[in-house]
């Protein structure tokens, strides 16, 4: 079973690594029964995680965040386009996940990720139905004008639990937005205004805005647990998914409602008491989630 | 509060379910789903040699191929690929045929909501039509709920549409034992309690949801017979298909 000999420690410890890569399903069960984790860690806490803002300094907005080793990097860059006619006073934002060869040894130029796709529309999802942003708010002439923002997240490092790491990153990068001062020049055209111009000129139909910052309500965070036989594991990493296959990824916002509960099949049932154990777990990290965010948020205020 | 549904149908009550088996020549296996007027063809091809390159070669493995009834396949259909390749290798016993792969492709014929639980449907109908090993069957179905607590099943595409938030549960078919206790327990609750699989939509608070999870399974009971009867009526496929 690769337990330890007597001879020698660095016999046993070859043992353990031989062990975690040949059985890797004993090697994780054999820590579940000690109710503790191969990080250490116990079976309901997310690993450390830090956020970042203003790392992209050409961007309107932008995000490092980080979960354990999961690296997301969010930029959000603003254009302005024409609204469409269903909706004349309202912008819109376009979500785009990458996985590019550097995240992961199983994504390869040729051979995109399969859950890339997946994950960008589970964040448009969340973010669309969670109302987290005011549309109406990136919207500069009704019918006429109004921002596009695209918001692009980078995986620089696939640990497991990426859709946690990339919504965290979108969030962020959202906090940290600042939509840039335009106005409309005699042509009829959106310019920006670059702060030499100043009020040297005056423009027909002042529009001209200071760089505002989006109101963000109802900010969604979420938490990713494995489900295995009857243990609960909060945050997994990339070992910890590839070998116990059934995710469950939970959503909530600040006012504790439930944006989005995702099971996408997977051995293991969920049972109501398993649901609401991690819907409490949930909750707890969402609280962790705020602190964390509110801090980086006040931290970039006073520079 | 009732709600007027524009169908006219109750709370409860969901739309005629129609199954059709071995409808397709060639494929080793297919089934024609139809709630309402969403329809959804699947076929499945399989046991197939080999795996792809990714994937364990000790178990069987399930690929799928979702096309959509116009346009070109997206990140939508990529989702729902990913979400029905995960629901039927849960389903199905992937230790029988090692290093094979069994092909699932459905095409949608007409979407008026609830679709994915009718592919799922579908999808495991065919896979009985084509003698591919399940454990156990898997039953989906579509629950919408409206702001005041209350949950309407099977809603239309405008139903979904209108309503806060609605979502796709997928359970357990359920057992019919002679057995007096019945079905098996895990944890005091029965195993066609535990969610399979769950993709909701919308915000919603969270004993809304534990309220829908209990109207669901109670529907699935429905889906689960019609199921058991309109596989039981059928006669058996053609044995010589899957050479």
């Amino acid at each position: 079973m690769g337990s330890s000999g007597a001879s020698g420690d660095l016999e046993g410890e070859m043992e353990v690594d031989a062990f975690r890569r040949l059985f890797p399903l004993r090697f994780h069960e054999r820590h579940l029964l000690e109710s503790i984790r191969p990080d250490a860690r116990p079976l309901g806490r997310a690993r450390e995680s830090t956020v970042a803002l203003g790392a992209v300094s050409s961007a309107d907005g932008s995000a490092l965040a980080k979960i354990g080793h999961t690296t997301m990097l969010a930029a959000i860059k603003m254009e302005v386009m024409t609204p469409s006619s269903e909706s004349p006073d309202e912008g819109c934002v376009a979500i785009d996940f990458h996985m590019p060869p550097i995240c992961s040894p199983f994504v390869r130029p040729g051979r995109p990720a399969e859950v890339a796709p997946v994950i960008a529309k589970q964040l448009s999802d969340v973010i669309s139905s969670s109302g987290m942003i005011n549309l109406k708010e990136l919207s500069l002439t009704t019918g006429k004008a109004a921002w596009m923002a695209y918001l692009d997240i980078y995986c620089l490092d696939a640990d497991g639990a990426l859709f946690d790491a990339a919504l965290l990153s979108a969030v962020a990068a959202f906090s940290h937005l600042q939509i840039p001062a335009v106005s409309i020049n005699e042509d009829g055209r959106v310019v920006t205004v670059s702060r030499a111009d100043g009020d040297g000129k005056q423009a027909k139909d002042p529009v001209i805005k200071e760089k505002r910052k989006l109101t963000l309500s109802c900010v969604p965070f979420s938490l990713t647990c494995i489900l295995h036989q009857k243990y609960i594991l909060a945050d997994p990493t990339a070992e910890e998914e590839s070998v116990m296959e059934t995710l469950v990824t939970v959503v909530l916002d600040s006012s504790s409602r439930l944006v989005s509960l995702y099971k996408p099949g997977g051995p293991v049932l969920a049972y109501t008491s398993a649901v609401q154990d991690c819907i409490a777990l949930t909750r707890h990290r969402v609280k962790e989630l705020q602190k964390i965010l509110n801090e980086a948020v006040s931290d970039m205020e006073v520079d | 509060m009732e709600i007027d549904r524009p169908d006219g149908r109750t709370r409860n009550q969901l739309r005629p379910l129609a199954c059709s088996r071995n409808i397709l020549n060639r494929a080793h296996g297919s089934a024609r789903w139809s709630q309402g007027d969403t329809i959804v063809l699947a076929a499945v091809y399989g046991p197939k040699t080999g795996t792809r390159k990714n994937e364990n070669p000790e178990k069987a493995s399930i690929e799928v191929i979702w096309k959509p009834r116009t346009g070109q396949v997206g990140k939508a259909e990529k989702e729902y690929e990913m979400i029905l390749k995960r629901t039927l290798q849960s389903i199905c016993v992937l230790t029988i045929n090692q290093n094979t792969t069994t092909t699932v492709i459905l095409q949608v014929v007409n979407d008026d909501g609830s679709l994915l639980p009718c592919a799922i449907n579908a999808a495991c109908a065919a896979l009985v039509d084509a003698g591919i090993p399940v454990r156990h069957l898997a039953v989906a179905i579509c629950c919408a709920m409206a702001g005041s607590g209350s949950v309407i099943l099977d809603p239309t595409k405008l139903e979904e549409q209108k309503m806060e938030a609605f979502s796709y549960l997928v359970f357990h078919n359920s057992v019919l034992s002679m057995l007096p206790e019945g079905s098996l327990h895990v944890d005091g609750e029965p195993m066609e309690h535990g969610i399979i699989t769950s993709v909701t939509h919308g915000v919603i608070s969270v004993d809304d949801y534990l309220y829908c999870l209990e109207r669901g399974h109670a529907a699935s009971a429905k889906i689960s017979d019609f199921l058991r009867r309109s596989l039981q009526s059928h006669a058996p496929s053609d044995p010589s298909k899957a050479a």
